[in-house]
């Protein structure tokens, strides 16, 4: 076993604070070395001539669907998927059936992970049994069999108290609980972002404020019991101004935003597209920017994908029965890149950061860098490489996504996983 | 009255399907207008078919409850020669199962020429029309629009005012809700007029000023020098509770009595969608008063909703032929 030897990459290692033409060398499934002119006469050579060399990305927030939900995903397909998009690390949501609530789920994820998947599935567990709301999950437990992170996602935890007690009994495992913050009494039946376009269309608005006061409440929490909270999917201004101010008061806070909301606004809904109805709603033009803002001076850390795979059958309703989600593990980093650096808000750096170590250390896992002797998760990225979102190319087993038709650019061509190469070029390895 | 313009080259009404009024120019609904005006004499002739759908079928797929809709657009379609179909869904068939879209697909294997559609659910109209060969009409989506109820309530105001342009026309109640309001708006400020709202600040959607009307919570600011006020159905069913605190508050702010009407312009119109709830958003005295267009409304819709039938099949007739010809 001779090992990998990337050649000729101008490598972005923002944990270390590389920025530099570099080749690495992976062996044993680790990184090996890192330096100029490298050579190992063994090795397989993969040349990265004009190619960035990036740790891997790490995804907070994924719906890999099994169990239950094999039709719209698996963790074969979600996996493969997260391979071509760059990411050897996702953290899968419990919002499964059943709900990864106890020890039997979260053994069973276990399994099927190790059996299918082509790169590292983390699990997060539900905060309570079933995502009733009602009682808390057995912590500890689930910690111990592999649970990184605690979440209700899909709905919120709306009752202050349990999240009172789940961020205070949580934070003695140093574990973060996850929010999905939308105010369910606020939110009623809502179905898009409360504004110009629900005004036009007469579609019933979920207002920007039931996301904002949870976010809120979950900061006052946080700093009342020092628990770590994390907002999923941030989209509204206030709330990037409310994690701002916490964060400067020393709460333990930190904060996701996907790649839709950072691009798009409601006017994706104008023509009724089902694959623009997400949770939380994409907001207007001034909520995007304040996100973009937020994401610049790190109030927000991370970009998460919240890739949520739904069937033709199900997109293909009236808007209100629609389900709510959208893919976007496949071209995560080419609709970031597109909408932050090539537009020079963004360099490059900080957007591989917000894709790797940051989001590796709100999870606490030892990912994102590519430190000698971490794993070799690493992605090597064509900045020019053009590709069209479509059916025929997408890995993943849905093509719910508004980018659907469109021209992106800035792909991944390389994905290697623990140091083997998993995807190249198109294909899974 | 409507005159042609002799002097401008004829209205072309180029769409494919009637989803809403905000997707036509001005110039279509003023063509609609116009072929209005020349089917309506021909409702009171002996002989009322004429052969323009003769062979064409036209499905009424009503998914919400409609009489008066729904009649009308049969007439309109029968009298120019259409078969027609009626066909009614409750809520069983959704319970069932079968998607909108399957229902859809059947009934134009059935071999519709025309689907006119209500639904409870804003854009199943443009669903259909983005899966199906059919010509699409909207007849009613949810909050959304009901098309051809705004070209109706313009057609009546353009016969009774002699125009539009200029008008001050006030749409009050329930403007949240209601895809009459929204049709209004669209179509009225398109062809000029000024257009008001006037409810409760929670059923008034927040940046509809935006659409170009002015809001009024007032009912007696709101309908001050009013030409025209289009009274909206309090829609009990849509209403979650505490829109507004009852219906008896509902009445004492907002009900149109002959008492407020005295703050509009004495010729003014009173318009109203119906079914009208007597006694709370328009008393009886109003309802049947000298003001009340309400009747010529319902007469105005089936020759209204002819001009649509008409127009939407020359529009196809022309595209295949274009299509042809290349």
């Amino acid at each position: 076993m001779g090992g990998i030897l990337i050649k000729n990459g101008h490598i972005i290692d923002p944990a270390n604070r590389v920025d530099a033409r570099r080749d690495v060398l992976v062996e044993g499934g680790r990184i090996a070395a890192v330096g100029t002119g490298l050579s190992a006469p063994d090795a397989q050579v993969i040349d990265a001539a004009g190619l960035y060399v990036l740790p891997g990305f790490v995804d907070l927030h994924a719906h890999l669907r099994e169990p239950g939900r094999e039709d719209e995903e698996t963790i074969r397909t979600g996996t493969r998927a997260a391979a071509a998009g760059g990411f050897t690390s996702v953290c899968a949501m419990p919002n499964t059936t059943p709900i990864i609530d106890r020890a039997t789920g979260i053994n069973y994820l276990r399994s099927a992970t190790q059996r299918d998947a082509v790169v590292n599935v983390f699990p997060a567990a539900a905060v309570t049994v079933g995502q009733q709301g009602k009682e808390i999950t057995e912590f500890g437990d689930l910690i111990q069999r592999g649970a990184v992170a605690f979440t209700d996602d899909g709905h919120c935890v709306a009752d202050a108290e349990i999240m009172r007690r789940a961020l205070e009994y949580t934070a003695m495992f140093d574990v973060p609980v996850l929010d999905h913050c939308e105010d369910p009494m606020l939110k009623r039946d809502g179905v898009i972002h409360e504004g110009r376009v629900s005004m036009m269309l007469g579609l019933r608005g979920i207002p920007a404020v039931s996301e904002t006061v949870i976010v809120a409440r979950d900061i006052a929490l946080a700093e009342y019991v020092g628990g770590h909270v994390h907002i999923q999917h941030v989209s509204a201004r206030r709330s990037v101004e409310l994690i701002r101010e916490g964060k400067r008061r020393g709460v333990r806070v930190t904060a996701e935003v996907t790649p839709h909301h950072l691009a798009l606004t409601e006017e994706a809904c104008l023509n009724f597209d089902t694959n623009a109805k997400v949770a939380p709603p994409l907001r207007s033009e001034d909520d995007r920017q304040a996100l973009i803002e937020g994401l610049l001076d790190g109030t927000l850390d991370a970009i998460a994908t919240d890739h949520a795979p739904h069937t033709d059958i199900e997109k293909d309703m009236v808007f209100t029965e629609a389900p709510f989600g959208m893919i976007g593990l496949e071209f995560a980093f080419a609709v970031c890149h597109g909408e932050l650096v090539a537009t020079g808000r963004m360099d490059l750096a900080m957007l591989v950061a917000r894709m790797t170590a940051i989001p590796a250390a709100i999870l606490r896992l030892n990912k994102g860098t590519l430190s000698v002797g971490a794993d070799a998760d690493i992605t090597i990225v064509d900045l020019g490489l053009e590709k069209t979102v479509s059916r025929g190319t997408l890995l993943s087993k849905s093509y719910n996504t508004p980018f659907l038709g469109k021209t992106l650019r800035g792909f991944p061509v390389h994905t290697l996983v623990g140091g083997r190469l998993v995807y190249s070029n198109g294909r899974i390895v | 009255m409507i005159e042609a313009r002799k002097d401008e080259k004829p209205l072309e009404f180029r769409q494919e399907h009637l989803l809403g009024l905000e997707y036509l120019a001005r110039e279509e609904i003023e063509c609609v207008l116009q072929n209005a005006a020349a089917f309506k004499p021909t409702l009171d002739q002996k002989v009322k078919k004429m052969p323009t759908l003769l062979g064409k079928t036209v499905v009424n797929l009503f998914f919400e409850n409609s009489t008066r809709t729904r009649t009308s657009f049969e007439i309109a379609a029968k009298r120019l020669s259409a078969d027609v179909i009626n066909f009614t869904v409750g809520t069983s068939s959704v319970a069932k199962g079968e998607s909108l879209l399957d229902t859809a697909r059947t009934i134009e294997a059935l071999g519709s020429d025309i689907i006119i559609m209500r639904h409870s659910c804003p854009g199943a109209c443009h669903l259909l029309a983005s899966h199906l060969r059919s010509a699409i009409i909207n007849a009613g989506d949810g909050c959304h629009e009901h098309p051809t109820q705004g070209l109706l309530d313009m057609f009546t105001m353009r016969e009774k005012k002699g125009r539009i342009e200029g008008l001050t026309v006030t749409i009050l109640g329930d403007i949240l809700h209601s895809r009459v309001a929204r049709s209004n708006i669209w179509g009225l400020t398109k062809l000029g007029a000024h257009v008001r709202v006037c409810g409760p600040r929670t059923l008034i959607p927040r940046g509809i000023e935006e659409l170009g009307v002015q809001v009024f919570y007032n009912l007696e600011q709101g309908i001050r020098d009013a030409d025209v006020i289009n009274i909206l159905r309090i829609q009990r069913e849509r209403m979650d509770s505490n829109m507004f605190p009852s219906i008896r508050e509902y009445r004492l702010l907002y009900g149109l009595t002959h008492e407020r009407l005295r703050f509009a312009k004495p010729d003014v119109l009173i318009m109203h969608p119906g079914p009208i709830n007597r006694g709370i958003e328009i008393s009886q005295g109003v309802a049947d008063g000298e003001h009340s267009v309400i009747n010529q409304q319902v007469t105005n819709g089936v020759a209204v909703r002819m001009a649509v039938l008409f127009l939407l099949r020359q529009a196809r007739a022309q595209k295949t032929e274009l299509e042809k010809a290349e």
